[in-house]
This record gives C-alpha cells, structure tokens and sequence, in this order.
C-alpha cells in the first residue's frame, strides 16, 4: 500500500449527506473478480446525469473527495473503498463516517479526516466558488489546510503510523518474517503438503 | 490446569505472542475455490507478492460449476470469469488447481479430507465458512474473508484474538434411523444460531465417539450455523483409520510419529471449557427444519409452531415471518408438508456414507410422481466410488437425477436452483431465504428425511415407509 504523508489537490465537493455503498459503488459492480477498474462504478447512478458535479470539466483529476455526513454507510463491502482509490480520490473529508467504511478505508490507504461540519461547510463553499482552490491534507502534522481555513483532526496512532509507513496488515506481519521462518524450521516433518517432493 | 483440544492445537500454532496484539499463528493448509479468491491474488499482484508457501495451498472448483454437460462452456457469464479467473491465477502462481472435469475436483469440504490432507492438529483455512468440517479430524478449521485469504496467501499465518471455548457433550446412543444431521439440527435448535458465537465448540461424549468420520464431519460442518467459527472433534482410532493409506497422509516412521502426536490431542481431565451443554442422544429423533434458518427446526413427528407460542418478542416475529416466506399454516403436521424437490448432496451430507443411505432406502423404489430429486456427489472422487458400488443405478431406477459434483442446489450460484414458491426437502446446511434459488423453500433435512421424503412426497422418516418396496422394474 502506498505511504500517505502529506497530500494537496483539487477538490470534488459533494453535498450530500447519508452516501451508503451502494451509492458509492452498486451490487452488481461486485461481480468482477479484480481490485482495480471500478472506477466507472463510482456513484454510477448519479454519473449518468451530465450535470452531476463529478462529470464537470473543472473537477477531472481531483483528489479529495469532500463529503456530507454519515458517508459509507450501508453493506460494508471494501469495493467502495477500491471505488474511490481507482477513480483517484486519495482521501475523503466529511464530519462523521460509518465505521466498517472507515476501518476499510484507512486498511487500504485511503485516509478518511473528519472534520466538523462547519469546516466541512467552508471547503465547500471555498471550492464551489473556486474549482481550482486545492486542499491539502497533511498527516505528519494532522492538519487540513486550504484558503482561508486550517484545521486540525484526529486519527488513532496506529492507523496514523500505518498510513505515513505505508504498511497495510501484510507488510506489518511481514515484519515478522524471523518468527514466521523460525516456526517454519521447527515445523514436524509429518504435516501434510499439498505438493509431493 | 489442563488445556482444551482447541486450546492444544492453538498453541501449537502460534508463531508469535505479544502483549496486547492477537496472537499470529501458522496455518499448515490453506484450501482456495473461485469465489472468494480473485481479489485475493488481485492484491499480492498489485503488491509484487507471491504465495509463501506453495506446498500447503490447493485449489478447486466448486460453487459455481454446473452439474450437467460439464464438458460445454459455462453459460454464466459471471460463474464463467470466476472459474477461469481461477485457473488463471492458478497458473500464474504455481498453485495446485482441480478444476471442474477433475478426478480430485469436488466440494473444497469434501476434497481436503477424502485426499488425506485435512489432519488431527493441524489448522485449515478457506474463503467459505463452512471450513468448519475440517475439525471433524481434531483440526483447528475456520473460514476467512478474502482480504484474510490474501494474508494467508503472503504469509501463511494469520493474526487471530482466541476464541473461547464451548463443549457439547452427547452421551447415550442415537436411536435407530437418527443421524449425524438430526443431531446437529437439534443441537443448533437448542443453542440457537447465535449461541456459538465467540467460541470453538468441542463436540465430546460416547455419541460422538461412535460416529464415522464422515458423520462428524456433517456435526462440525454446521458449527458456523450454530454462530461458531469452528467446532471439533479429539482424533481417536476411527480418524487414524480413516486416514491410514491417504494420498496425502504420512507414511511409515513420519505416520508413527504423527499418531503419536495425534493421541495427545485430546482435552485433559482438569481443562475447563467457558461454557458447557449437554444433550441426551437417546431423547432424539428425527429432526427437520420449518423455518428461515437452521435454529428453526423440530423433530418430524411435531407440528408446525405458533408463533404465538414464542416467549420472545424478535423471535415470535422471526417466526411470522419465517412462516410467511415458506407457506406454511401454524399447527399443520410437519409429516404434512409436501416437497417438489428433494437435494442430496454438500458439504455437509455428499459424503460416500450419506449416498449409500439413500440408496439403501430407494432400492427398489421410486420417487413420488412430480418430485424432482438431485443426487449429487460432494466430490468427483465420491461419485466414481458410488457408482462403483452401483449406487448410480439405484438412483437412476429410482427416477432421481445423477450428478456430477459440485455446491449444485446447496446454494443459487450455478444452474441448480429452486424456481420461486418451489420447496425442497435439502441434507444441505441453509435454509435461508432464497439460498437455494429466489423464492424458493428449504426444509433441512437428513439423507434418511431426504430419502423418504423423495418416495412419499411429503416429509417423512423411513420408518413411515410401510411399503414392500416396489419390485425393481415394476
Ligand atoms: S456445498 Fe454449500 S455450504 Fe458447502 S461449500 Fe458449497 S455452497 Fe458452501
């Protein structure tokens, strides 16, 4: 998983509140057998309007997803997660997520930052009027800053640590590769193998 | 004080220990079908990993094959990808596969221990909750997610919080036509399907110690449906014979060794479980269920409850609507209730020793006029043993249809589906609503339920076939 330290870019405000999975990436997306190319499943239904904000010219190639309230609810299918990552949201700012969305997304690198509605409020209007006003998200410092606002925010010290190493479950047992090949040495020669020779 | 089998055998497993994280422990046989692994080895790709341990991973095909024409491609577009997707990550990793045409191809379940690789001691995982069933041989057996499919994969070992530990003890003898399926049926009616929840059960007692392996295989199989993650059984004599001469058990001084091992796994005399129940085997008979999901059952010769009749609020409601989705009146005689469809097969009843029970009861007589009755074989290797026994043909005489190995009907992934408003008499493990095809109905039941029930079209027990059995080819 990639390291996140600090990022800066343009923004997508979204102002809705209550965006649950299935919104975020529909059922019959979870079909495919791979984690990358869903990014044209992403808010799916909303996309087919051309007036939806994530189709605008001005909005391609941002990163920062800034979202209403309770985003993520729902099923608690990682795809949402994949979703967002592949379409290239590198993190998701709202004032408050569900849980199972949250612990998903910070076990694949996408940072998820809460803040209060009120700062919540100001990127939105910051970015609704300027497009190309960028914010960045700095988690070394645990601090969100744009024009006009800086702000400060919480994450747990593991999930942090986690984050700025780039270190998803795997990498952190592969830490304990010694105890992993030491228990591989002591191993009886009885157990089965799947493959013979 | 002493330590529990379950408590033995993880420790044995744990590669490391440390204040406050969950322990990591060694998995010694990582099993893999196609639904729950393509993103799986979609992310050691994206990461640059490979699979650590090659010779403890093996592969099937199982949820989504067809039981028909296997030869032709897979109409299902999505079944077809999964499929392919799998032999194609197969390929590009070095796993071992056993795809669909196989002759070691069959329900993951079934295949593990009919090759021998499921042993006394050891841990198993698989994408599928039903891996409980590896514990019939005293293993450590749990089903995982996919992103825990991943870590086992790069890793081979898991980090796992110990679950607590629960014993279920069966002493006295099943009556005459009571099996291994209207035990557990019982067993999850009593504790109810949450009542595993957060343990490993260890099913003990002089019932227990008498069953075949293949009947405490259809015990732990349905540990998940009463809330447990795993359930399991000490290795005695009868799992060292089943073993004895496996493609994959170890042989000479490495079997002595392991029997050896394996006798020690067993719970000490001072080991103290964190919860205990107690059944009477002898108080039992057959046992079926009425309702959405596998705690709503009752023995056969009960009627169908009254919702009223439940003390708890959620649970009288659960009834309603149980009631409801399957079409059935409170109070009508459950030996009243007539089926369209009998299945014979899964996890959890495909074994040799379940087809051999119906056949045993088909012989020489027919399936009830518009019954639909699917016998299908857990596994390849099952079906080429039962049909050199000529099981096949009793079948077929029957008026059943013979199949080739698979989930089939266990689940509405692959052609073998109830349409809606059809119901099955099913030796299957879930009676959920739509599980075996939208709409459609689930009574689970035993292979001798199942049986009967395909003869009289309506549930019912062998000993309520008071025939003289038709004579073959009348
Ligand atoms: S037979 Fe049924 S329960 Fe068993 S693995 Fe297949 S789908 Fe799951």
């Amino acid at each position: 998983m990639e390291a996140f330290t600090t990022h800066t870019g343009r923004a997508v405000p979204l102002r809705r509140g209550n965006v649950d999975t299935d919104q975020i990436i529909p059922a019959h997306w979870l079909k495919k057998v791979t984690r990358d190319g869903f990014e044209d499943g992403l808010f799916e239904a909303w996309r087919k309007d051309p007036e939806f904000i994530l189709n605008r010219p001005e909005r391609q190639g941002a990163t920062v997803l800034v979202a209403g309230p309770d985003f993520g609810t729902g099923s608690s299918r990682e795809h949402a997660v994949w979703a967002l990552q592949n379409y290239g949201f590198k993190t998701v700012i709202s004032s408050r997520f569900a849980d199972i969305f949250r612990g998903n997304s910070l076990k694949n690198g996408l940072l998820t930052v809460v803040l209060e509605q009120k700062i919540v409020d100001a990127l939105w209007e910051l970015t609704e009027a300027d497009p190309s006003a960028e914010i960045t998200v700095d988690l070394e410092a645990r601090e969100v800053r744009a024009e006009g606002v800086t702000a400060s925010f919480e994450l747990d010290e593991n999930s942090r640590w986690r984050l700025l190493n780039g270190l998803d479950d795997i990498s952190i047992t592969l830490q304990n590769e010694p105890d992993i090949a030491a228990y591989e040495q002591r191993r009886p020669a009885h157990k089965p193998r799947t493959l013979q020779g | 004080m002493g330590r529990t089998l379950a408590e033995k055998v993880w420790d044995d497993h744990v590669v490391r220990r440390a204040q406050g994280e969950p322990d990591l422990l060694y998995i010694d046989l990582h099993l893999l079908h196609e639904v729950t692994s393509p993103q799986a080895f979609d992310g050691l790709r994206q990461n640059g990993r490979q699979v650590r341990r090659l010779d403890l991973t093996i592969a099937t095909e199982d949820h989504n094959t067809p039981t028909l024409d296997i030869d032709k491609p897979i109409a299902d577009p999505v079944s077809r990808a999964q499929l392919e997707t799998l032999r194609k990550n197969c390929a590009e990793f070095g796993v071992r596969l056993h795809p669909l045409g196989d002759v070691e191809q069959g329900v993951v379940h079934v295949v593990g221990p009919q090759l021998g690789l499921t042993q006394p001691g050891t841990t198993v995982v698989c994408g599928d909750s039903h891996t409980s069933t590896h514990g019939a041989f005293g293993a450590l057996a749990f089903g995982i997610g996919t992103s825990q499919v991943e870590h086992v994969l790069a890793t081979q070992t898991l980090p796992m919080a110990r679950p607590k530990t629960m014993a279920i003890t069966v002493d006295g003898e099943l009556p005459e036509g009571v099996s291994a399926k209207d035990l557990i049926l019982a067993i999850i009616a009593r504790i109810g399907t949450g009542g595993g929840q957060g343990y490993i059960l260890e099913y003990r007692g002089s019932a227990i110690e008498r069953l075949s392996m293949e009947a405490r295989m259809t015990i732990c199989n349905m540990s998940i449906e009463a809330g447990a993650r795993a359930g399991m059984i000490a290795p005695d004599e009868t799992t060292f014979a089943y073993l004895k001469g496996r493609p994959h058990a170890p042989e000479g001084a490495e079997w002595d060794a392991a029997v050896e091992y394996w006798k020690t796994l067993r719970t000490d005399e001072d080991a103290e479980f964190d919860a205990e129940v107690v059944i009477d085997a002898a108080a039992l008979s057959p046992f079926v269920t009425w309702g959405t999901n596998p705690g709503q059952g009752a023995p056969l010769s009960a009627d169908v409850p009254d919702p009223a009749s439940y003390e708890d609020a959620s649970e009288r409601l659960a009834a309603e609507k149980a009631l409801e989705y399957m079409g059935l009146e409170a109070g009508a005689p459950l030996r009243s209730i007539k089926v369209d469809t009998v299945f014979v097969g899964s996890c959890t009843n495909g074994r040799i020793e379940d087809l051999r029970t119906v056949a045993e009861i088909l012989k020489d007589r027919k399936v009830a006029d518009g019954v639909r009755m699917l016998v299908v074989p857990g596994s390849a290797r099952v079906g080429l043993q039962a049909a050199a026994e000529g099981l096949d043909v009793v079948f077929k005489e029957a008026g059943a249809e013979w199949r080739y190995a698979g989930c089939s009907m266990c689940l509405g992934m692959n052609p073998d589906q109830l349409a809606p408003g059809e119901r099955s008499a099913s030796t299957s493990n879930r009676n959920f609503e739509g599980r075996q095809g939208k709409g459609g109905r689930t009574h689970l039941v035993s292979p001798q339920v199942a049986a009967a029930t395909a003869v009289l079209g309506h549930l019912a027990s062998p000993a309520d076939l008071t025939d003289d059995r038709t004579p073959a080819g009348v």
